[in-house]
């Protein structure tokens, strides 16, 4: 059979680790979810058996517990504390070398070679996380060179969701459960009775291609149809929301709220949030020097707009704060994002309530304070 | 370097237990490096040559905690142009500090057979509560790299690349996983001062808090939140003072306080 774009492709699981030697074979280094330290994280994988097999996690705020399934599900689970954006925007990288000389210094730039990836498991919240850094990074006037090559050899294979957390809310953030576009090829995981297949949609002339190598056949109308059933109940699951209507100018009105204070009393000002966000890139740019003095490097890693020398001027920091800091995050994300980027900062993912220490949500902290009913917005 | 004088390093002690002195031993690669780059003039631990000052750079281990010491570092003080002090003791007053909180007397009686031979302040305090301070690098001990770090920015006259947000940003940039949120691990991460690269988190236990308070620490809220994860009271106390127990502790409560 030929496949199309339009065509809706069963590959059975038995059948599912061909296709990681297909990406194997075109050179494709494979990320993918994986168990390790408690939790399901984002690493490097060979084959089908370091997919978390029959686990799933338990979230709430401040907190995520890895539990067995009933099943084996490779992706009966939801987003863990690693996003994508640790491959494509690397946390650490060395930008360029400097060789001090008769004139003054001569600077080498770093040549970086760029793994290509196959991302495995990618879900739709992670597919818009991913959309808003390339807008990010590769759409405005400054091309971001390191995260432009990466992005640009990736391959993606997509996930829907078959459940959704207690700390997903992407459903409200129009970002998901059922992924949309910007992949290569997009599974679902179908299980009934004995029976345990994926129904996959082609987003590429790559995924066309990739699925060419891999043993399938032609989705029946009730396989599709229990594919679609999984989104519905992902959907159905969601915990969390956030209302949007206004979201941008109502974050802006109540700039003074009450309720940031009361946060401030809470966070931690740890930087976790930001770290785990998968739209979240700031980066912060440390030169060091060899002790002759000869040699020097300068490298980048990401920063958080948590800690005191992210907004660092000369004399001291402009957001001193712990409110400061906490209001310029959340309403960057959800208001000043928009008037930056063009869309919302946030996809729902909920990393940021779930890696929280101190679990502070922010879907509750949007409904305090952009409640206009509630003027001393503490409750 | 060449051609101009090498500045001269001094390495001081006091109430320690010499372990940050020792990791400039430690940096068995770099040490040749380190001594074409500027005279190691008086490091008792490594050598009994003496050099005498003044020196260009003094690195101070250890706390205040007899008269004497309190004496001697105004001394050290005048005699040097840079001072850094290494370690919890010297930053915060290091694990001695818990005297801080108790009556020393009573310690002296428990511990000494002989306790009028012993002669010693009430308290154990930090250098920068003794004489003007250039730098301070945390930990118990320091990390290697922070200390070369350190001497590679005084060398090339540079600001050093030592960050003082949470230690959660460093179990993050490794991708560690956090065990506060999937072990209930009363961590200290979310408030310790970075510089370790997250060491205990990667072996899948909690931060001690070895490197002292983060920048704006919030103690009050993390401290609820350990109640809420079913820890103790007393373990709570317990795990706030150990390392860095004074006057990180004080100035963290006043810190909630504001």
């Amino acid at each position: 059979m030929s496949i199309s774009f339009s065509s809706q492709i069963v590959i059975e699981y038995q059948h599912f680790d061909q296709l990681f030697a297909a990406l194997s074979e075109l050179g494709y280094k494979i990320a993918a979810p994986t168990v390790r330290e408690g939790a399901i994280v984002y690493d490097e994988v060979t084959s089908v058996h370091e997919l978390p097999c029959g686990w799933t996690d338990v979230q709430n705020a401040g907190g995520y517990e890895l539990q067995k399934r009933a099943d084996n599900a490779l992706f009966g689970y939801n987003v863990g504390p690693h996003s994508w954006k640790k491959f494509l925007h690397p946390p650490s990288l060395k930008l360029w070398e400097a060789q001090k000389n008769e004139q003054g210094f001569e600077i080498c730039p770093e040549v970086n070679e760029v793994p290509r990836y196959a991302f495995i498991g990618v879900r739709s919240c992670e597919l818009h996380a991913i959309k808003i850094q390339d807008r990010v990074f590769m759409e405005g006037p400054y091309v971001d060179s390191t995260y432009e090559k990466r992005r640009k050899e990736s391959f993606i294979v997509a996930v829907n969701c078959g459940q959704a957390g207690e700390t997903c809310f992407c459903s409200s953030m129009n970002t998901g459960p059922q992924v949309s576009e910007g992949f290569d090829l997009a599974l679902s995981e179908v299980m009934e009775e004995e029976k345990h297949y994926f129904v996959v949609s082609v987003g590429s002339i790559e995924g066309q291609a990739l699925l060419e190598k891999i043993v399938h056949r032609e989705a029946r109308a009730e396989e599709i149809q229990l594919a679609m059933d999984t989104v519905d109940e992902a959907r159905e699951q969601m915990g969390r929301s956030v209302d949007t209507f206004n979201i941008q100018s109502l974050l802006i009105d109540n700039h003074d709220h009450a309720r940031w204070e009361e946060v401030a009393e809470r966070c931690l000002s740890c930087g976790n949030c930001t770290m785990v966000c998968p739209t979240c890139f700031c980066t912060a740019v440390e030169d060091v020097t060899d002790l002759t003095g000869e040699k020097a490097q300068r490298v980048r890693r990401w920063d958080s707009c948590f800690t005191m020398d992210f907004s660092y001027l000369h004399g001291g920091s402009v957001r001193s704060s712990v409110k400061s800091r906490y209001r310029q995050w959340l309403t960057h994300k959800f208001s000043t994002w928009i008037d930056q980027f063009g869309s919302s900062g946030c996809v729902g993912c909920g990393r940021c309530i779930t890696w929280c220490p101190v679990g502070i949500d922010v879907t509750e902290e949007i409904t305090h304070i952009c409640d206009k009913d509630k003027n001393d917005g503490i409750t | 370097m060449a051609g101009t004088k090498k500045p001269k390093l001094a390495v001081w002690k006091f109430a320690s237990c010499d372990g940050c002195q020792l990791t400039l031993l430690d940096c068995e690669d770099e040490l040749l490096a380190i001594t074409e780059a500027i005279e190691i003039a008086y490091f008792p631990e490594a050598t009994r040559n003496v050099v005498e000052g003044p020196y260009d750079l003094s690195l101070v281990e250890g706390s205040i905690t007899t008269e004497h010491d309190a004496q001697r570092i105004h001394e050290i003080r005048r005699n040097s142009k840079f001072l850094i002090t290494i370690g919890a003791c010297a930053t915060t007053g290091g694990i001695q500090a818990l005297r801080n909180l108790q009556n020393v007397d009573d310690f002296v009686r428990i511990v000494y057979a002989h306790p009028e031979y012993i002669s010693t302040l009430e308290t154990s305090t930090a250098i920068s509560q003794h004489v003007k301070v250039d730098f301070e690098l945390r930990g118990c001990p320091i990390n290697k790299e922070q200390l070369l770090e350190v001497i590679n920015a005084y060398l090339n006259k540079r600001k050093p690349n030592v960050s003082s947000h949470s230690v959660c940003m460093e179990c993050k940039l490794r991708g560690t996983v956090c065990v506060m949120v999937t072990k209930k691990a009363p961590c200290l991460g979310p408030i310790t001062h970075a510089g370790c690269k997250a060491l205990c988190p990667a072996y899948n236990r909690g931060c001690f808090g070895c490197f002292g308070a983060k920048e704006t620490p919030n103690v009050a809220s993390i401290s609820k939140w350990y109640a809420h994860l079913g820890v103790e009271q007393s373990e709570i106390s317990r795990i706030l003072n150990t390392f860095n127990a004074y006057p990180d502790c004080e100035s963290k409560e006043e810190e909630c306080e504001r």
